[in-house]
């Protein structure tokens, strides 16, 4: 059995009387892409809140690499990056200064950040917009340069909020690359929540469908279509199906009542 | 970027984090401090403040020396302290001018620290880092008092200088020491309407809001506070007619001079007025009864400051009391891009 990376044991939060994640049961291999797919609103934001220790848990434990999530956030934050959606940069600085500023506030050596700065641009093919103020970026550059900002920490885990949402399909490609490399080559674990099925099928080796607040399904794409006897099929189909049963079900709850 | 997969095998990161990387407190509070200080200092913002301070400050100083002769045929002792509080015709005193002007230095400084970075989406990625989140806060009000720090001593210093070139007056020790005691008044003055602000900056999502709404009360203490307590002394202590005025004069005076000194902009000019003018032997009101057999004379340093030492355990606790309002509501809010 592979090292556990990421651990989540009946993961709950509420806001109020509403339900965001309702006891979550979930544990990521290292080295894996997993996949956490659902619809706006179901809570995928809200638990990665919780695993990075931004946001406590009403009820449940996480752990990133064995570490309590809720009680030792900081030891956690040095192991997983983390990209937001709609990251954003200091728009008066430029590239670099934002990835030193990154740098220094993870503690780094100034040797160190320089060296890392100049691999991680190149890596994410923006050293030429290295000294150009954020401000003037596009979304797919600042998207990038949210890459390199990530890597600066040189994390095991890597989580991203919505890291497809609103680029051009040749950056997409490109990012949907440098996203495999990154588990493949460098081993790190990566766990992308998105609701653009299509591309997170091309790179995920497992998915876990999400709907108001609950894993619906957690597993292969393949195997999951064999649950709804969709052999073959892509993860669109698949992910409509479950969240038509989801719905049905939910309905029949509320029928009941 | 076709390139990349080549480029990044060739060479990988280099697994070095465990010897790099030290977890501490204080780490992510210097970046943050250095950072928030170069931010402000490079701001066109923080140009535009300094130019406006420093003009009202030689403003204040040029109306202090034209009315210099008559100030000092009055009385000719300490005449360095009266380049501060000495008002030209028409031009407000160094003293009144920071009074009324510190506020919105602090303001400035301080009235979008959280909200424009929650709004630019620079707050979640800042969270997210190996820093303790007290840290940001602690970072943005300490960089805030420095910038503070700087400019309220520099601003004092010059206009000594000046000063002294001008009129070719020397300090003597004394003076010094209550000019220093005055700017440090000063500095914890702006720095809890920097405070003031960064809790607004906390809880307000909009920058505009937080900055309208600082900008209100800072109106509310410098102009209407004065106002309200006059109306609320004379509703309780009545001094409408002889025997009204004569049983209440005290009382409602009282009452009035006390509701004041909620405001910190009367607690500060209070106390910076009595610790730049020796001759204020008290801050309450006396009676005739009292005055009997007093010698008139100077109070010394030590004793000015005993007379204004509720004023600056006030203004201390004022600063820390929005600070840390601000500190806890940072410390509880959910952050997540908006």
């Amino acid at each position: 059995m592979e090292q556990k990376m990421i651990e989540m044991q009946g993961l709950t939060k509420h806001y109020g009387s509403k339900i965001a994640v309702n006891g979550l049961n979930l544990s990521i291999c290292q080295g894996e892409i997993f996949g956490l797919l659902g619809p706006n609103g179901a809570g995928k934001t809200t638990t990665i809140l919780m695993l990075l220790g931004l946001t406590e848990p009403t009820a449940g434990r996480a752990f990133i690499e064995g570490l309590d999530c809720t009680r030792n956030p900081v030891a956690v934050k040095s192991i997983a990056g983390y990209m937001p959606d709609n990251i954003g940069f200091y728009p008066d600085l430029t590239g670099r200064q934002n990835l030193r500023f990154t740098g220094r506030l993870n503690g780094l050596a100034e040797s160190v950040i320089e060296q890392r700065i100049e691999q991680l641009l190149e890596r994410v093919g923006m050293k030429e917009y290295g000294d150009q103020k954020t401000g003037t970026y596009s979304k797919g550059m600042k998207q990038r340069l949210g890459i390199a900002d990530v890597l600066m920490k040189d994390p095991r885990v890597i989580i991203m909020d919505e890291p497809t949402l609103g680029i051009d399909p040749e950056g997409m490609r490109e990012l949907l690359t440098l996203m495999r490399e990154l588990s493949r080559e460098d081993g790190r674990t990566l766990l992308i929540s998105s609701h653009q099925l299509y591309q997170i099928q091309q790179i995920c080796d497992r998915v876990g469908i999400f709907v108001s607040g609950r894993l619906i399904a957690c597993g292969k794409i393949a195997e999951l279509g064999r649950q709804v006897n969709q052999e073959g099929g892509n993860l669109d189909e698949i992910y409509r199906l479950y969240f038509e049963k989801a719905g049905q079900s939910d309905e029949n709850d509320r029928n009941k009542k | 970027m076709k390139t990349i997969a080549i480029k990044s095998k060739a060479e990988k990161m280099p697994r070095t984090a465990e010897k790099v990387m030290h977890v501490s407190g204080s780490t992510g509070l210097k970046a943050l401090f250095r950072k928030e200080l170069a931010d402000h200092l490079r701001s066109r913002r923080f140009l535009i403040i300094l130019v406006l301070i420093y003009a009202t400050c030689f403003a204040s100083l040029y109306g202090a020396l034209s009315g210099f002769s008559d100030a000092v045929a009055n009385d000719s002792n300490f005449l360095f302290l009266k380049l501060y509080t000495t008002s030209g015709e028409s031009i407000p005193s160094f003293m009144t001018f920071i009074a009324l002007l510190g506020p919105f230095l602090g303001l400035t400084l301080g009235f979008d620290a959280i909200n424009s970075e929650r709004s630019t989406g620079t707050l979640n990625r800042l969270v997210a880092q190996t820093i303790y989140r007290d840290s940001i806060i602690i970072g943005k009000f300490l960089a805030g008092g420095a910038v503070i720090l700087i400019m309220v001593f520099s601003m004092g210093i010059l206009i000594g200088a000046v000063g002294m070139l001008s009129t070719g007056l020397v300090p003597q020790a004394e003076e010094i020491g209550r000019i220093f005691f005055f700017l440090l008044f000063t500095v914890i003055y702006i720095a809890f309407w920097l405070a003031l602000s960064i809790l607004f900056s906390v809880f307000c999502r909009h920058s505009a809001t937080s900055a309208l709404a600082v900008i209100s009360l800072w109106i509310f203490f410098a102009l209407f506070m004065s106002l309200i307590a006059d109306i609320i002394a004379n509703i309780v202590y009545p001094v409408d007619d002889y025997y009204n005025s004569v049983m209440n004069a005290v009382s409602n005076y009282t009452l009035e001079q006390n509701l004041n000194r909620i405001s910190p902009y009367y607690l500060y000019s209070e106390a910076v007025s009595t610790i730049m003018s020796p001759s204020v032997r008290s801050v309450n009101v006396v009676t005739v009864d009292q005055l009997v057999g007093a010698i008139s004379g100077y109070l010394s340093l030590g004793q000015s400051l005993l007379l204004v030492w509720p004023h600056l355990v006030g203004l201390i606790a004022l600063m820390l009391v929005s600070f840390g309002g601000s500190y806890v509501g940072f410390m509880r809010q959910e952050i997540r891009s908006s």
